[in-house]
């Protein structure tokens, strides 16, 4: 094998940088000529701003821009704002360690899934109203508020902080070694510093420079998300992206002019959210100058805590509860109103919907295995390059790495199904597979990369001393070592590719449906009962991917202990 | 066993020289140097074992006898790794272990042999398919010694080796290695900043000084 891995080695890196970069940047270029009116294949042959005015002049174009730009900055806020406290005040305390547990899988329920929890538990006719009606509230009929769905977006910014928490948190717990987190609050501590005060104070500062690029994702994410907008979020207007989706599925195809225009206001709408964030940094930065170094011990850290614990808390119980609501709906037959449980149970739901899954299933597996698959190659040839050479990832490329979570999807995959269109390649199954990849490889790579870097080098010394080529040494020993981290991306990976929505609907034009395209466009007719089986079984796949990737290595190296306790 | 010659060799961090040495260490002589940390000790090595890091850079020629070793690739090299972690491979059971640095020649039955001979001579007869995480610390480091022998090396590099046992394995294991690298006649050169190691390897002593 030693020349496919010298190959290998040489071209992943490459590969990966153009598999990120390639059809981002092609996107947007797809999307800005339409825009000022040029797409031949649609007979627009002539540079024109009137695409733009009629865009400008559509009605509730300010409120969908007011709704993305909002979303995007006050949901990134809360999510911060929670894990700040939460590490500040719970570092270094079991709680801590529990919660980290939960984390991989949280951060693999798929987005649309925990939306669709999330409105079956809050809404009117909800789970969580059904159990205080009517005892409590005094309901008979489910009262008559506009949630999910709420003209400020505040359902769709609980979602997505629902989802946004464990991902910065985990985040967060990749970056904490590297500034020293445990020493500088040790330090802190010892001169008499709360535990919140001590972190605030100096872990934070170094915390967060590492944080930037994932909270800057955030941002993106949800100032541009439609799967979750279509599920939680205000109709009329909408969120600016979703907007856009229906615009570009208009059978009308001259509205795809405006669409184009639509996408580009929306990568301007996120530039604007990233750069108010930026300049709020800035100004977070001045203010707590003096604030850092005026020697007060504590600033009410129980106080401040206990808000920590009671958002985490919170959070919990929304997902759990999002999952007992999904478990119920998905055996009830007749379920009337202020009835807690549903009465009888049934499987009829999931005997009904078992034709009909096959398909989806089979289609969202294959293309997450693919993806992954690929991801992974590319991302592991590409960090055995960086330790083959002995140099750290430079900076371009740690953005390069972000761009597929920082520029808006909306954006870029309509630009990509534009020049499908112009030069005529036919969507389909490929066509979602690279697509899916590109949001994939990223979180392969931020997965993988600490404990492929962490690998203590003299394994590799000692295997070279012993006889063993470079490409042995990759094959016999690294590659075996890390297969437990391996797997955990790979699951991370594969989550990540079942939780897309965009790229499957647009790239495939329709014709790929996988289960969460059905299980999204279900949400939006009016049967929970078989919604609630889709969401369930698009939350049983990633939760399977990461049962396999955790339990494998068990088996396989069940008398291999040091491999499983050193990864 | 042909020497290992160390010519003129000079190891800069940065542009600053860190450390200069030239001498020849004879087949069976076991040469120390010792200096406290940070004057570059485990550098030397692997500028001779071949892995010296970027930030290093290095002149000098390394020998063995009349080959030179200086443009090889580590693999080539043929000169054995001790280090302080005896740092069994945890994927592979402990004959894995052995048999990784075994040349591939020979019968898969006659290299098994080889294996179960090794073990036995150790005391760990029938230790083969154990997982090293099983090992105590002493078995541990007697499995990394003959793993680094049975891949035949021409000299051997020393790099702290005892002092993550404790005191009494600690005499233990100087006694093997010392015998054992005598025993097959190789050139070594042991870093330290143990005197008792210096005094048990018996041979000259270079102590370097930042």
């Amino acid at each position: 094998m030693p020349s496919s891995y010298a190959l290998g080695v040489r071209l992943a890196p490459w590969l990966a940088i153009t598999l990120l970069s390639l059809p981002v940047a092609g996107g947007l270029a797809g999307v800005i000529a339409p825009a000022f009116g040029f797409l031949p294949a649609l007979g627009g042959n002539t540079l024109t701003l009137a695409h733009w005015q009629t865009l400008l002049n559509r009605p509730g174009l300010g409120q969908m821009i007011q709704l993305s730009y909002v979303t995007g900055l006050v949901s990134a806020a809360v999510s911060l704002a929670i894990v700040v406290l939460f590490l500040g005040a719970f570092m270094h305390t079991r709680l801590f360690s529990a919660v980290r547990r939960l984390l991989s899988p949280l951060l693999a329920v798929p987005h649309a899934a925990a939306a669709i929890g999330l409105a079956f538990l809050l809404a009117p006719s909800g789970l969580f109203s059904r159990a205080l009606s009517p005892g409590v509230t005094g309901w008979q009929h489910p009262p008559d508020i506009l949630f999910p769905g709420d003209p400020f977006g505040l359902a769709m910014i609980a979602g997505l902080v629902l989802k946004e928490v464990p991902f910065l948190l985990l985040m967060s717990l990749a970056a904490l070694p590297q500034c020293q987190a445990s020493e500088r609050l040790r330090m802190a501590r010892a001169l008499g510093y709360g535990p919140l005060s001590a972190f605030l104070k100096v872990v934070l500062p170094g915390l967060y420079p590492l944080l930037r690029l994932p909270i800057y994702a955030v941002i993106a994410f949800a100032s541009s998300t439609v799967d979750v907008a279509l599920i939680l979020g205000p109709t009329t207007p909408p969120p600016l992206a979703v907007a856009v989706l229906r615009w570009l599925n208009d059978p009308n195809l001259s509205m795809r002019f405006m669409a184009s225009a639509g996408a580009l206001l929306q990568l301007g709408v996120t530039l604007a959210a990233l750069a108010s964030w930026w300049l709020i940094e800035f100004l977070v930065r001045r203010l707590a100058r003096d604030w850092l170094m005026n020697g007060r011990r504590h600033n009410g850290d129980a106080f401040l805590g206990g808000i920590a614990l009671g958002a985490v808390s919170l959070s919990l119980l929304l997902i759990m509860g999002s999952l007992v609501g999904l478990m119920l709906w998905s055996l009830a037959a007749y379920w009337p109103f202020p009835e807690a449980l549903p009465q009888p149970l049934t499987l009829r739901n999931w005997m009904g919907a078992a034709g009909r899954l096959g398909d989806p299933l089979i289609q969202a597996a294959t293309i997450g295995i693919v993806a992954t698959l690929l991801s992974s190659i590319l991302v592991v040839g590409a960090l055995e390059a960086e330790t083959l050479h002995e140099r750290p990832t430079r900076p371009w490329a740690q953005l390069i790495l972000y761009l597929p979570l920082l520029v808006p999807s909306v954006a870029f995959l309509f630009g990509l199904v534009l020049i499908q269109v112009q030069i005529g390649a036919p969507p389909g199954i490929a066509a979602v597979i690279l697509g899916h990849a590109v949001f994939v490889l990223p979180y392969v790579f931020l997965s993988l990369a600490e404990s492929y870097r962490r690998l203590d080098p003299r394994w590799t010394y000692l295997a070279r001393s012993l006889g063993a080529s470079p490409a042995q040494v990759f094959w016999r020993v690294r590659l075996p070592m890390l297969s437990v981290p391996l797997l955990t991306a790979a699951a991370v990976g594969f989550a990540v590719s079942i939780g897309q929505y965009l790229p499957t609907l647009l790239l495939g034009a329709g014709r790929v449906s996988t289960i969460t395209t059905e299980a999204v466009s279900l949400a939006g007719g009016g049967d929970r009962r078989l919604t609630a089986v889709y969401a369930l079984l698009q939350l049983a796949m990633p939760a399977l991917g990461f049962a396999l990737a955790l339990g494998l290595p068990r088996l396989v190296f069940r008398r291999r202990s040091g491999l499983l306790t050193s990864a | 066993m042909q020497p290992l010659i160390l010519e003129n060799v000079h190891i800069t961090l940065e542009g600053n020289p860190l450390l200069g040495i030239d001498t020849t260490i004879a087949p069976g002589e076991v040469l120390t140097v010792m200096g406290p940390s940070g004057v570059g000790k485990s550098t030397l090595l692997a500028y001779i074992a071949g892995f010296l890091s970027p930030a290093f850079s290095a002149r000098g020629r390394i020998w063995l006898g009349e080959h030179e070793l200086t443009r090889l690739p580590a693999e080539a090299r043929r000169v054995g790794l001790l280090f302080q972690d005896s740092l069994l491979f945890p994927h592979l059971s402990v004959g894995g272990n052995l048999a990784f640095g075994m040349t591939a020649d020979g019968s898969r039955r006659k290299r098994q042999q080889r294996v179960e001979a090794v073990l036995k001579e150790i005391g760990l007869e029938g230790f083969a398919s154990r997982d090293p995480a099983t090992l105590s610390g002493g078995q541990r480091s007697r499995v990394a010694l003959m793993r680094v022998l049975l891949s035949e090396p021409r000299a051997m590099l020393l790099d702290e080796p005892f002092s993550q046992l404790d005191t009494a394995l600690r005499d233990e294991m100087r006694q093997l290695v010392f015998q054992r690298v005598k025993q097959e006649n190789l050139p070594t050169l042991m870093v330290t900043h143990d005197a008792a190691d210096a005094e048990a390897a018996g041979g000259r002593v270079i102590e370097l000084a930042i």
